[in-house]
């Protein structure tokens, strides 16, 4: 395994206590296809880290593993203090709504199911739609919704129980590319105004350098990590940022430890799944 | 840049041309079966005339309609019996076909040890079964109930059970990172993801519930003051009351469709927000 270390890291983020690590992690599935192998990876309080991969190098399946939704085969995950589920947040590549909920009722969902009523989630329900500009939407249901606003509700309700990490699996990569700047910027600016940490997993190297403190490049099969870039362009990044030479040099070095992750895979025939 | 007015903005020929046909066809769905409708019944009334079929043969359309006037009560009183039959399964069935279906949800072994034996008792046919409820049970209701029930919840069952098992799986990941009970993933995911699949069982089983209940009190047999419509059948067939006999069927068909559409509106009305099956095809 190569670990590239093409920046130093900020000290602040050095600084910061760690939350998460994993260590030595690996997930073989029944199967028998080998998902992660000795995945290393520390998560400081406050960091955005992307995984950024091409297809089948298990980020989704990191991801999974962080959320315990799966268990890893070997190694482990050790996170400082106590955390449990209601402390991670999660959205999904496709918005995952219930179809036949209307907008309150799909945000309210996890409160809901910790028995908070819905006189005293409204509060909360309705602060969270309108950090994600959604307010007045309240009673529309999914399907009358865009293909962006879908992932908004998706996003607040993720955040409604504030989780202490929020865990993104490719969120915006169906949607078009001018919905997808505009959920950029919100996320960040969510993201600033509250210091959660997130995990945000993606295959575009342009979004992970735009987003990110940290992009974290694994390669496939065995999916395992390859390098990894600092990103210590300074928050708030705007639309400046995203046309600036800076912007630009980073995406080309994020791009070239890309490509050297891919072509380290044995045969690196770069088919998908 | 030049102005445009969209008012004066006119329909190209092809797509007036279109719009034309959309509204015909609109207009076709309710006029074309009512006309054919009506040219059969001229035709039935001209064919018995022409022919001069004798009424306990083939009775003529407005002598059937005089019948279900004239026997009124009979009639009436008939449908009220197999109305109560048919409701009252059909309710059985629902209560049954999704509380089976929910115990099989619990887990694929309930549902692997049991579901052999709702399609076993699904595809023997009710006639054959009916001498042995005739034997082991005494009250009429409850053999004609029972009866109705075999023939109208297996739809019910499976469709539920189908439904129960075919949700998101990323929903059924929200859930379980939520820390969701077996009952509120119940309650909140798996029976509202079920519904549309339950309504279009409860469509076919509605049709499914009167056919049980007129096939069963054809093979139960007539029961005095408290007989259903199928028993006024049989008797007026044995009678050669054709008229009568005609004026029962229409009721029970009337019947029929009657279930049918109250059941589609009730199924529209419970989809219509987020279902696609209920959407307009209009964009």
């Amino acid at each position: 395994m190569i670990q590239e270390k093409v920046a130093e890291t900020p000290a602040a983020s050095d600084e910061a206590p760690m939350l998460l690590s994993l260590r030595n992690v690996g997930k073989v599935f029944s199967n028998g296809v080998t998902a992660l192998s000795k995945v290393d990876l520390a998560i400081r309080e406050g960091d955005f880290l992307s995984l950024l991969g091409p297809s089948g190098c298990g980020k989704s399946t990191a991801l999974r593993l962080i959320a315990g939704l799966s268990t890893p085969t070997s190694g482990q995950l050790d996170w400082r203090g106590s955390i449990d589920r209601s402390n991670i947040g999660f959205v999904f590549q496709e918005p995952t709504l219930l179809p036949w909920a209307n907008v309150f009722d799909n945000v309210w969902l996890p409160l809901r199911l910790k028995g908070v009523s819905r006189a005293k989630a409204a509060p909360t329900v309705m602060e969270m739609l309108s950090r994600v500009h959604l307010t007045g939407f309240e009673n529309a249901v999914p399907r009358e919704l865009s293909g962006g606003m879908k992932m908004r509700v998706s996003i607040a309700r993720a955040m409604v129980t504030k989780p202490r990490i929020l865990l993104m699996d490719e969120p915006f990569a169906a949607l078009d590319e001018i919905t997808r700047f505009k959920l950029n910027n919100d996320l960040l600016e969510l993201w600033q105004d509250e210091r959660f940490t997130v995990v945000f997993v993606t295959h575009s190297v342009f979004e992970s350098v735009f987003l990110s403190s940290r992009v974290v490049v694994m390669a496939a099969r065995p999916g395992r990590v390859f390098g990894e870039l600092a990103i210590s362009a300074p928050y708030p990044r705007d639309e400046v940022f995203r046309t600036s030479p800076g912007y630009a040099a980073l995406c080309r070095q994020a791009s070239d430890v890309l490509v050297d992750a891919i072509n380290s895979t044995a045969g690196s025939h770069h088919d998908g799944r | 840049m030049t102005v445009v007015d969209d008012t004066a903005l006119k329909l190209d020929p092809e797509e007036a041309r279109r719009a034309r046909q959309e509204r015909l066809e609109r207009m076709g769905k309710w006029v074309l079966p009512l006309a054919i409708m009506v040219l059969a019944i001229v035709l039935w009334d001209r064919i018995c005339v022409w022919n001069e079929i004798p009424q306990y043969i083939l009775p003529r359309p407005g002598v059937v309609l005089q019948t279900l006037h004239n026997d009124a009560g009979l009639l009436f009183s008939s449908l009220l019996v197999t109305l109560r039959i048919t409701f009252l399964s059909l309710l059985l069935a629902v209560i049954g076909g999704v509380g089976l279906a929910v115990l099989f949800a619990q887990s694929k072994w309930v549902e692997m040890s049991f579901f052999p034996f709702a399609i076993v008792l699904q595809v023997t046919p009710i006639v054959a079964i009916f001498p042995l409820i005739n034997i082991y049970v005494d009250n009429q209701t409850v053999k004609l109930l029972l009866c109705a029930w075999i023939v109208a919840f297996f739809p019910i069952l499976s469709n539920t059970t189908l439904g129960l098992n075919s949700v998101d799986r990323n929903l059924r990941d929200l859930f379980k990172l939520n820390g969701a009970t077996r009952w509120q993933q119940l309650r909140y995911l798996r029976l509202p993801a079920a519904m549309p699949y339950f309504l279009g069982g409860l469509k076919i089983a509605g049709g499914l519930s009167l056919i049980g209940a007129v096939v069963a009190e054809f093979v139960a047999g007539a029961q005095g003051q408290s007989s259903g419509l199928a028993s006024r059948i049989i008797e007026a067939g044995y009678r050669l009351n054709a008229p009568r006999l005609f004026a029962a069927l229409i009721l029970i068909s009337l019947t029929g469709i009657l279930i049918f559409l109250v059941l589609s509106l009730v199924s529209y009305l419970i989809l219509r927000r987020w279902h696609e099956s209920a959407l307009k095809q209009e964009h």
